[in-house]
């Protein structure tokens, strides 16, 4: 690859993301920003996973807040039952993650459109079961608290704080998925969204590709779910409910499908919109689901991908 | 084997209902290949209206009547404004507009209603019949009367009448049903408005037994989408079996297992289904052409 | 040396013996074409073959290995490639990248290696982007290259697919209607790349109505009707055979028939 492309693809992307986490503070006018920001930058790690799934691979997960529980209530359950320091349990959790992902991605991975949609959604229903059931381990439907993230002897706690680590994780996940999308996994994974039976006969096992970016997908989920608890300090099944799915699917969707800075855009549009619009903390299904609705109907392509389109086309007048 | 009557019942009961879901998303999908997450709020929109024009003081059959209008325009509404503007998306897209539609739902519904649960007056009377040892509530047989007569008449809609040919041959081929002149967005528009129709009604009789509340819907849709994958995407007789069994599994595994789980019981059935026999009991395989 | 050899496939859709009891053996460097009227199971057989359908009976060797039931990606590893009638182009990539995607089976992936870029994987994607390079400039494409594939013309789509297929450096390249569609310009592009690949000693399978181009360019001819074998043998001895010309004036190929006979 010749040094203006790798610029180009994989620098300047980066360079521009971190530059945000960095100079974004500057212009927060409290605390509380950091807080919000630490949300943005939690769900946008979740988004690009699932963005690397659904956008790219072009497969439906309709369950991914099912490894948004997982990952939430490991380092939860962890540290509460067992005394394990919590980063272990983050790391743990994400493994169990890509493990569920492993044994449940292979059947049904090979199911197409709604039957993969249904499938999941009914996977991660099947996790917020669990965890509203399971309440000797997981406090059921009330929840449980989660010890703060000690790391170094240092326990990591404040909005600031978990700004920062949350920022850095979340340029670190962008940049593996840039990656990944400049590698023959990459360019396999669009070939499957295209036609699969094509990517086939070109030599590309699918079934394994799919798993693959299954895993990779949930352990993302998995590892935002880690900080949402630890970054709130208690952890209910609403974590991994089914609107939980929906808001990560409306994010990628809003974003931009196959955008991979569209993840942190859609990520960022939902979570801001509830601080600074009252109505939209009440309405929040109500627009949740119109805003799905309106993007697939009108502007499928997403924000990222629309607003590129049309600079180019500015830029080339 | 009281025990196991009475879990029968109750599991032939609410079997009942998954059936009719079923029977609205293979009507929707027939026509249009469209899988309608939206289905359960059908359900949620039928109880849920009836129980809000009750309370207002509108007479109990009035109240009815008014939420399978209401939810049949919504049903036509979702067709016309959100799945026709989008004609030739992807799956996922069309996938993604019915997911967003059903939370939308959901959510204006939590707004017009409120969160909590309710529950209607039973038709008939709340004392049970005593059958077998088991103790039947008169509104399962309500639900199951009124299961079989909306069965019976699809089909001699589908048998008897010109409109419901053209269901037919628009499912079995929706181009050539367009050649021979068949206005086949009126039959999509059609299956729409009927499956709304269909589920307002499961949703009337079943509220007396089940309760309701704005969020029934995504449980109800699951379990309705797995007796249809059950039964075999496509099959109207495979919708109401595969409601029947799912309802029955159900209920035995809430009688004998755990309760708690008794949910959980409906997705193991959607993931075996999917992958041991993805064309179910009575579906056909569909060939891969390229 | 036989590269390919099916013996009496069969496969059944709804009571329909599509293919039935077919046996063919193509021998290394040939182009074998398939020709038969419309609905004869030419495209049947071609999926058969690349592994998209399983034959319920019959069996199909590789290079001397028994590859029967084996998936497509699994032949393509071993070295059987094709395109498709009805296109399967990559369309959200760019044309080159959809014929980097024809590199995938000489592309070493490691999960860790692809997301944390290793050198060797910039290295590979460098090695891979020139090879697609080549194959598309063998199809006269080179100027396309960053184009979204979805931009291209149909003739432009077809010889993409080529392209792909190549990228991936067949032993067997299955060509399913080639020239369908395309206007004789193109048609004589298509020929020019078949005999470029034969060349190259790649052994071709060709489906394709277009009897003027399967004549010219032929081995040998193996004639289908109604899932069954009609004939085989060389251009001329098909040309020339009785039951082949039924066939096609029978049905509704007789102006193909008569392209034939001239």
């Amino acid at each position: 690859m010749n040094l203006r492309a790798l610029i180009e693809t994989r620098l300047l992307p980066a360079i521009l993301v971190a530059a945000i986490v960095i100079i974004l503070p500057m212009f927060f006018p409290s605390g509380y920003y950091y807080r919000i920001g630490a949300l943005v930058f939690i769900f946008a790690l979740a988004v690009v996973g699932l963005n690397l799934l659904m956008g790219f691979a072009g497969q439906v997960s309709l369950g991914h807040a099912g490894f948004l529980g997982i990952g939430a209530y490991s380092v939860a359950i962890g540290p509460t039952h067992f005394g394990a320091p919590s980063w272990l349990c983050l790391f743990a959790g994400a493994i169990l993650s890509g493990a569920v992902a492993f044994a449940v991605g292979r059947p049904i991975l090979k199911l197409k459109g709604h039957y993969l949609a249904i499938a999941t959604l009914g996977f991660g229903l099947l996790i917020a079961i669990v965890l509203n059931n399971e309440a000797a381990w997981t406090g059921g439907p009330d929840g449980m608290n989660v010890p703060a993230l000690t790391l170094f002897g240092w326990r990591v706690h404040g909005s600031d704080a978990w700004y920062w680590i949350a920022g850095a994780t979340f340029v670190g996940g962008f940049l593996l998925a840039l990656n990944l999308m400049e590698s023959p996994t990459g360019r396999a994974l669009q070939a499957i969204h295209d036609s699969e039976i094509a990517a086939r006969v070109l030599g590309i096992d699918v079934a394994r590709k799919k798993l693959t970016v299954f895993i990779i997908s949930a352990m993302y989920a998995s590892v935002a779910g880690s900080f949402l608890a630890l970054f709130n300090g208690l952890v209910t099944p609403d974590v991994a409910g089914f609107l939980g799915s929906i808001e990560l699917v409306a994010m990628v969707v809003l974003g931009g499908m196959g955008s991979i800075f569209g993840s942190l855009v859609g990520a960022a549009v939902l979570v801001v919109l509830p601080q600074v619009l009252t109505i939209f903390q009440e309405y929040e299904q109500a627009l949740l689901g119109l805003i799905v609705m309106i993007f697939m109907i009108f502007l499928r392509q997403g924000i990222v991908p629309s607003v590129t389109a049309a600079l180019a086309g500015w830029r080339k007048c | 084997m009281a025990e196991l009557l009475q879990f029968a019942f109750s599991g032939l009961t609410v079997g009942a209902i998954y059936a009719l879901v079923a029977l609205g998303f293979t009507l929707i999908h027939n026509a249009s290949d469209i899988i309608n997450f939206a289905q359960g709020e059908f359900v949620m929109l039928g109880g849920m209206t009836t129980v809000f024009m009750a309370t207002a003081g509108i007479p109990l059959p009035l109240a009815m009547l008014i939420a399978i209008v209401v939810t049949t325009g919504v049903g036509l509404a979702l067709h016309r404004f959100a799945i026709e503007p989008a004609r030739g998306a992807s799956p996922v897209a069309l996938i993604m507009i019915t997911i967003g539609a059903s939370v939308f739902l959901r959510g204006v519904a939590q707004i017009v209603f409120d969160k909590r649960f309710h529950s209607l007056p039973p038709l008939f009377g709340a004392d049970p019949i005593q059958f077998g040892g088991a103790a039947i509530l008169p509104q399962s047989l309500v639900v199951l009367a009124g299961a079989a007569v909306i069965v019976a008449l699809l089909w001699l809609f589908v048998e008897r009448t010109l409109l419901g040919k053209a269901v037919i041959a628009t499912a079995a081929n929706r181009l050539a049903a367009r050649l021979i002149g068949v206005d086949t967005r009126r039959i999509v528009d059609f299956s729409f408005a009927v499956s709304a129709a269909i589920g307002a009604i499961a949703g009337i009789l079943i509220t007396p037994i089940a309760l309701t509340s704005y969020d029934v819907g995504t449980l109800l849709a699951l379990k309705g989408f797995a007796a249809a994958m059950l039964g075999g995407i496509g099959s109207p007789l495979g919708a109401v079996v595969g409601g029947l069994l799912i309802g029955m599994i159900e209920a035995l595994c809430a009688g004998y297992v755990s309760s708690s789980y008794k949910d959980a019981a409906a997705f193991l059935i959607i993931l075996v289904v999917l992958i041991a026999m993805p064309q179910g009991l009575f579906g056909r395989v569909k060939v891969e052409r390229v | 040396m036989l590269i390919l050899e099916a013996d009496r496939l069969s496969i059944t859709f709804g009571g329909v013996r599509a293919i039935d009891g077919v046996s063919i053996s193509i021998a290394s460097g040939q182009v074998f074409s398939i020709i038969g009227p419309n609905g004869s199971g030419k495209t049947t057989l071609l999926n058969l073959i690349s592994g998209i359908y399983t034959p319920q009976d019959g069996s199909i060797r590789l290079a001397g290995e028994t590859v029967t039931g084996f998936a497509p990606d699994q032949l393509a590893r071993r070295g059987l490639s094709r395109t498709f009638q009805n296109l399967q182009i990559f369309s959200r990539m760019t044309v080159l990248e959809n014929v980097m995607v024809g590199r995938h089976r000489h592309e070493r992936t490691g999960i860790l290696a692809d997301m944390l870029h290793w050198p060797s994987v910039a290295r590979q994607n460098e090695a891979t982007r020139q090879a697609a390079g080549v194959a598309l400039a063998r199809v006269g494409l080179a100027d396309a290259a960053e184009r979204p594939a979805g931009s291209l013309d149909y003739g432009a789509l077809k010889r993409l697919e080529i392209a792909r297929a190549l990228a991936s450096e067949p032993k067997v390249l299955l060509l399913d209607e080639p020239a369908a569609g395309c206007n004789p310009v193109e048609t004589q592009e298509i020929d020019r790349v078949i005999r470029s690949i034969v060349k190259q000693g790649i052994t071709v399978v060709l489906v394709e109505h277009d009897m003027r181009l399967v004549m010219n360019i032929s081995d040998r001819v193996h004639v289908l009707a109604r899932g069954k074998t009609l004939a085989e043998g060389t251009p001329q001895q098909v040309r020339s055979n009785v039951e082949v010309i039924e066939a096609y004036l029978g049905v509704h190929g007789s102006q193909e028939a008569a392209h034939a006979l001239d």
